[in-house]
Parts: C-alpha cells; sequence; structure tokens
C-alpha cells in the first residue's frame, strides 16, 4: 500500500507525520521515500545510512553542426522553446529542456544527439530497519518532476510505503502523489491551512485518490477546518496538539514517538484508521 | 518611471511554513508606493489579509495539450511507444502525466493529433486598503506554474509603471524550483524567512545556495526564535559567515495567529513585540532598498546612488562552505 503525505501548505507537519508515523508501525513492514527533492528533511529526523547515491539525469540535445542544415526544425517542434536556430548557430537552453525526445527524432539530417544532464541524486539507505529513499535537487535546476519520477522507482511494493510530499498542489506534489493508494493532508486550523486545504483537495478529487485529513496543531485558530472536513465528507483521522515540546524536540531533529512514546498508539490507529479507509474505497 | 528605478523584493524561505506570507501582509501595511504580488501562484494565501477586491481578472493559457481526433486514430500505437512520459495510449492522453511536448502530434501518421492550448490558471489586478495587488490561482492539477509567476510579476511592474510606484513586494513560494527561480530572477534583494530547527536550517542553506547562483543580495529573519535558542545562534554565524545580514528575530506568539485568525496583518492587530520587531525589520529594508538621497550631492547623482545597492553589508562574500544538516 502506497500513502502519500501532503498539505498544501508549508510546515503544517508533512515531515513529521510521514517519519512517525514510518517510525510507529511494525519493523520490516514500512519504507519511507521522501520526494519532497527540493527540500528533502525526513533524513534529519531519520539518520538514514546511505548505501547507495545514483546521479539523475535528463536526455538533452546536442547539435553536429558538420551535419547540421540549420533548417529550424528542431526550434520549430520544440514546446519550450530550448532550442533557437538564428543564421549559422544552434543555441540549446538545457534549463528549459523537458527532454522529450522530438528533436531528435525529427532532426530531418539526423543531426542531434542526447546527453544526460545531471538535475540531482537518489539516495538508498535505512534507518532503524526501515528502507528509506530520498531525492536532492541540484541547487539552481528548476525542475523537480523528473526526480521524483526517478525517486518513486525505489517503491518496494512489499511494504507499506510512505511517501513524503512537497508543500503547495502544484507538478511536484502531482508527480509524488499520483499513484499512491491513500492520500493524507496534513493541516492547520487557520485561515491559511483551511484555504490551501480546500486547494488540495480540488488536487485529489482530480486524481480520484482517497484522502483523509490530519489537523496539526489543533488548539490553535478556528474550527473551520473541521466544518470544512465535515461539509466535505472528508474524516479527519488524527489531531496532534500545539505542544511547545513537540515544536522544541521538532526544532533538534527528534522524531515525536522517540521523545514522547505515548504518540506512537496515536500513529499506529491513524494506520489502522487509512487502512480501513482504502479497503473500503476499493469495495466500492 | 523606469523599470530600473523600481526596486524589487523577494520574500522566500526554502522551507514552507516559516511566515513569508505573514512578513510579506506586515510589509504592505508598512511600505508606501508599492505593488504586492503573491508568487505563489498554487497555494496563494496573501489575499487572505489583504482584502482585496479584484479590478482585472484575466485567463492565462501557459502552454499547449495534444487533442487526439479518435475517428482518425488507427490504434497504431506510434504515439504510446515515443512518448517518454506515459501520457499517451493508443490515442488516449492522460492530461495528469502529459507535459505537453507535442512529440506525439508530429509522429501520428494519421495527422490525428493537435496542440490546442491549454489553460494554465486565473490572473488577478486587485484594488486593497495597502495598495495594488496581483495574484494568480493555478489551475487545480495544471502545470506551468513558473509561467504564471513570470506573467504575475510582468503585470506587477507594469502597474508600478503606469502608477509611478516605486517598490514591488513579492511573496514567494516555498522550495527552490521553477517557481521560486521565477519569483527571484531581477530582484534587488531577497528577504529568507527561517525557523531555528534542523528542517529550517537545512532549506535556508539551499534556498541562499540559489539567491547566490543569481547574484541576489539577501538578507535574513529568524520566526519564532525561541523553540530553540541553539539553533537560533548557529544560523547567525552562519549568516555572517555567509554575508547575509540576519536582520530580525521574532519570537513565538500566539497572537499572531489570532491575527491571521481575524484577517489581520500584524501590524494591524496587536501582537506583543512583534510588531516593533518588524517595523524594525521593515525599516533596514527599506534602508537597502531605497536609501534616502545623500544631502551632500545634487538630485542625479542621489539617483545613482539610489538604483546600485553596493552595500558592502549585503554583498554576498565568499561562498559559505557546506553547512552540512
Amino acid at each position: 500500500m502506497i500513502i502519500s503525505v501532503a498539505s498544501g501548505k508549508g510546515g503544517t507537519g508533512k515531515t513529521t507525520v510521514a517519519v512517525n508515523l514510518a517510525l510507529s508501525l511494525p519493523k520490516g513492514t514500512v519504507q519511507l521515500i521522501d520526494c519532497d527533492v527540493e527540500e528533502p528533511n525526513s533524513h534529519l529526523f531519520l539518520s538514514p545510512s546511505i548505501h547507495q547515491v545514483a546521479s539523475v539525469g535528463i536526455p538533452v540535445p546536442r547539435i553536429d553542426e558538420s551535419k547540421c542544415t540549420y533548417c529550424g526544425e528542431c526550434a520549430k517542434v520544440c514546446e519550450y522553446h530550448a532550442i533557437a536556430v538564428i543564421l549559422k548557430t544552434v543555441l540549446v537552453f538545457d534549463e528549459l529542456c523537458h527532454g522529450c525526445g522530438a528533436c531528435p527524432y525529427l532532426c530531418p539530417e539526423k543531426a542531434i544527439s542526447e546527453v544526460e544532464r545531471e538535475i540531482g541524486i537518489v539516495q538508498e539507505g535505512s534507518a532503524n530497519g526501515i528502507p528509506f529513499a530520498n531525492g536532492v535537487l541540484n541547487v539552481g535546476e528548476p525542475m523537480a518532476s523528473p526526480l521524483i519520477r526517478k525517486t518513486k522507482e525505489k517503491v518496494r511494493k512489499d511494504k507499506i510505503v510512505i511517501l513524503d510530499a512537497p508543500p503547495g498542489t502544484a507538478c511536484p506534489v502531482i508527480e509524488t502523489v499520483k499513484g499512491s493508494d491513500f492520500c493524507l493532508l496534513v493541516t492547520e486550523p487557520t485561515p491559511f491551512g483551511l484555504n490551501d486545504l480546500e486547494l488540495a483537495v480540488g488536487m485529489l478529487e482530480k486524481l480520484g485518490i482517497p484522502k483523509g485529513v490530519v489537523i496539526n496543531k489543533a488548539d490553535v485558530g478556528d474550527r473551520k477546518v473541521w466544518d470544512y472536513c465535515k461539509s466535505k465528507d472528508i474524516l479527519v483521522l488524527m489531531e496532534i496538539p500545539m505542544d511547545r515540546r513537540i515544536a522544541e524536540s521538532y526544532s533538534r531533529g527528534v522524531p515525536i514517538v522517540v521523545e514522547h512514546p505515548s504518540y506512537i498508539q496515536g500513529f499506529k490507529d491513524l494506520f489502522e484508521k487509512v487502512e480501513n479507509l482504502y479497503e473500503s474505497s476499493r469495495r466500492k | 518611471m523606469e523599470q530600473s528605478e523600481i526596486k524589487q523584493l523577494a520574500i522566500v524561505s526554502g522551507k514552507g511554513g516559516t511566515g513569508k506570507t505573514t512578513i510579506a501582509a506586515a510589509f504592505a501595511s508598512l511600505a508606501k508606493n508599492k505593488v504586492m504580488v503573491d508568487c505563489d501562484v498554487d497555494a496563494a494565501d496573501l489575499h487572505l489579509l489583504l482584502q482585496p477586491k479584484i479590478l482585472t481578472q484575466e485567463k492565462y493559457f501557459g502552454g499547449r495539450s495534444p487533442h487526439v481526433d479518435l475517428e482518425k486514430c488507427t490504434r497504431c500505437g506510434l504515439c504510446t511507444e515515443i512518448c517518454r512520459f506515459n501520457a499517451i495510449d493508443n490515442g488516449v492522453v492522460n492530461p495528469i502525466s502529459c507535459e505537453g511536448c507535442g512529440f506525439c502530434t508530429h509522429v501520428c501518421p494519421e495527422g490525428a493529433i493537435v496542440m490546442v492550448e491549454a489553460f494554465s490558471g486565473d490572473w488577478f489586478v486587485s484594488e486593497t486598503p495597502y495598495g495594488p495587488f496581483v495574484h494568480a490561482r493555478l489551475g487545480i492539477g495544471e502545470e506551468n506554474s513558473g509561467k504564471l509567476v513570470t506573467v504575475v510579476r510582468k503585470k506587477a511592474m507594469e502597474v508600478a509603471q503606469e502608477r509611478g510606484l516605486e517598490l514591488i513586494l513579492i511573496d514567494g513560494p516555498p522550495g527552490i524550483g521553477c517557481p521560486v527561480t521565477a519569483s527571484l530572477t531581477g530582484v534587488n534583494l531577497v528577504l529568507a524567512i527561517t525557523e531555528p530547527t534542523l528542517s529550517g536550517i537545512h532549506d535556508l542553506e539551499r534556498i541562499l545556495k540559489l539567491t547566490e547562483h543569481f547574484k541576489i543580495p539577501s538578507v535574513v529573519c529568524i520566526n519564532k526564535f525561541d523553540i530553540n535558542l541553539g539553533n537560533t545562534a548557529k544560523i547567525a554565524s552562519y549568516c555572517e559567515k555567509n554575508g547575509s545580514r540576519l536582520i530580525g528575530q521574532i519570537p513565538y506568539e500566539p497572537k499572531v495567529v489570532e491575527a491571521l485568525v481575524n484577517r489581520k496583518t500584524v501590524i494591524d492587530y496587536p501582537c506583543n513585540e512583534v510588531q516593533g520587531i518588524v517595523h524594525r525589520m521593515w525599516e533596514e529594508v527599506e534602508s537597502i532598498l531605497l536609501p534616502p538621497p545623500s544631502p551632500l550631492v545634487g538630485e542625479g547623482a542621489g539617483a545613482a546612488v539610489q538604483s546600485r545597492p553596493d552595500d558592502a553589508e549585503v554583498n554576498m562574500g565568499t561562498m559559505a562552505p557546506d553547512g552540512g544538516g
């Protein structure tokens, strides 16, 4: 089963939920994959030992100017304006290229080949018996999605896989949550939390992924998040109180369940509810 | 006003939830002669505090996507074979996976596939009690968030020029990917908001690496600094080594959430010390971006001084060694 943990709003507690959920499930049953390749954080709490690091690249075009007739066909087919042909010069803008392969295929002179351009790395390892993987985007690279796709190739279907998603509702989040069996949306009971939760719910509805909500810092703000969930028939599966001690352990990179083992049962219960909801959504 | 005379501040963080929008709204209340722009287009929140009245609303078509005439399709499977994103299966397009590259349109032997304009989102120009405000809403599940950011920034520049405003204040998105780079290009100063946590530190190092990559000077604010004084000290020393001036340390203050729940900025709602601290932060930012003209020189030379924020204290200096975790 693949459970993604997303939010909409940043800083609501996705990594906190993903890490503590993973640590609360029976050893050997769970895998954690950090898909927030722009700003991965879960390794800070798990301190995994990394066994393997692989470079990930996007194929980008390189022109053999001895064959090139400067016909401009490559520039014409490129939807991203990643190639420009000016008189007798061909310019390739690597950072705009999505590596779709159209220009090498369609070049009438077969003058275009592809080279791999590194955009980041995927790391694999384990922490406390939990298989772990993350992607780390090179600073300056604009595109997260191709690296997220590569990172998700590490999913082990025989495990309960927890995917820590990035904030927001745009392509990196969609790339992370798509194909997951269930998505936990972590929110906070504030106007920003609610606003972004609604956007995230819209995104999951479009993707057709069953969902449930975890409300973090549950005693701040107001009750509007609960009212919203009720109005949309979305279950609130767990509430985590606003507790300065949690904030302090978090600041030190210590998972809640390590400092306060009384929380383990709460995360176990969360998983059981997710499992039940997933099973019932499959039966529908 | 010349484009080069209009100064731009981008508020970013790396880590989500550190307080960018809270500070952006506070600056909206304090700054004069500016246009606000919310570049967090897929999770925009600034409008919740600025009470905008929408003046114009436009649809943005950021890219193109393939449309298949299934009557012409012979199910030859060539499109399926060449698509690198698993986004088309014998003429049936999966819009979630499709990256709009158009490769399929060129290979289809029946000419059954054409590219059509794809809706990316809506953008708005609004009036607020704090001045003009440009914002957007990315369509659910749509691509091209970076392009939509570029659109709202361009519009903000137009508004600033039309109205003779001297400043553009940008509420940026979290992360370091394309919506962030689109929010940063060409700005004069970055304010990075962080928190004294291992995650905050890790992510701050990456966002500051990005601003260095773009050669943009940066200043830093630590929010909720009293949660971990040791980490606050670490960040302070990192900032010093890195040449990013630390301009504010805000304590954790429950009144801030109260202000937000009441849809007020922290300047317009009593928040104990926070108001004074944010006010001082704004004064620092203002003095860097819009230094008053020197009284000793004529107007022309004064204008030249203003347009070159070569203040030694905000120069990036040498690259810091990798701070690690």
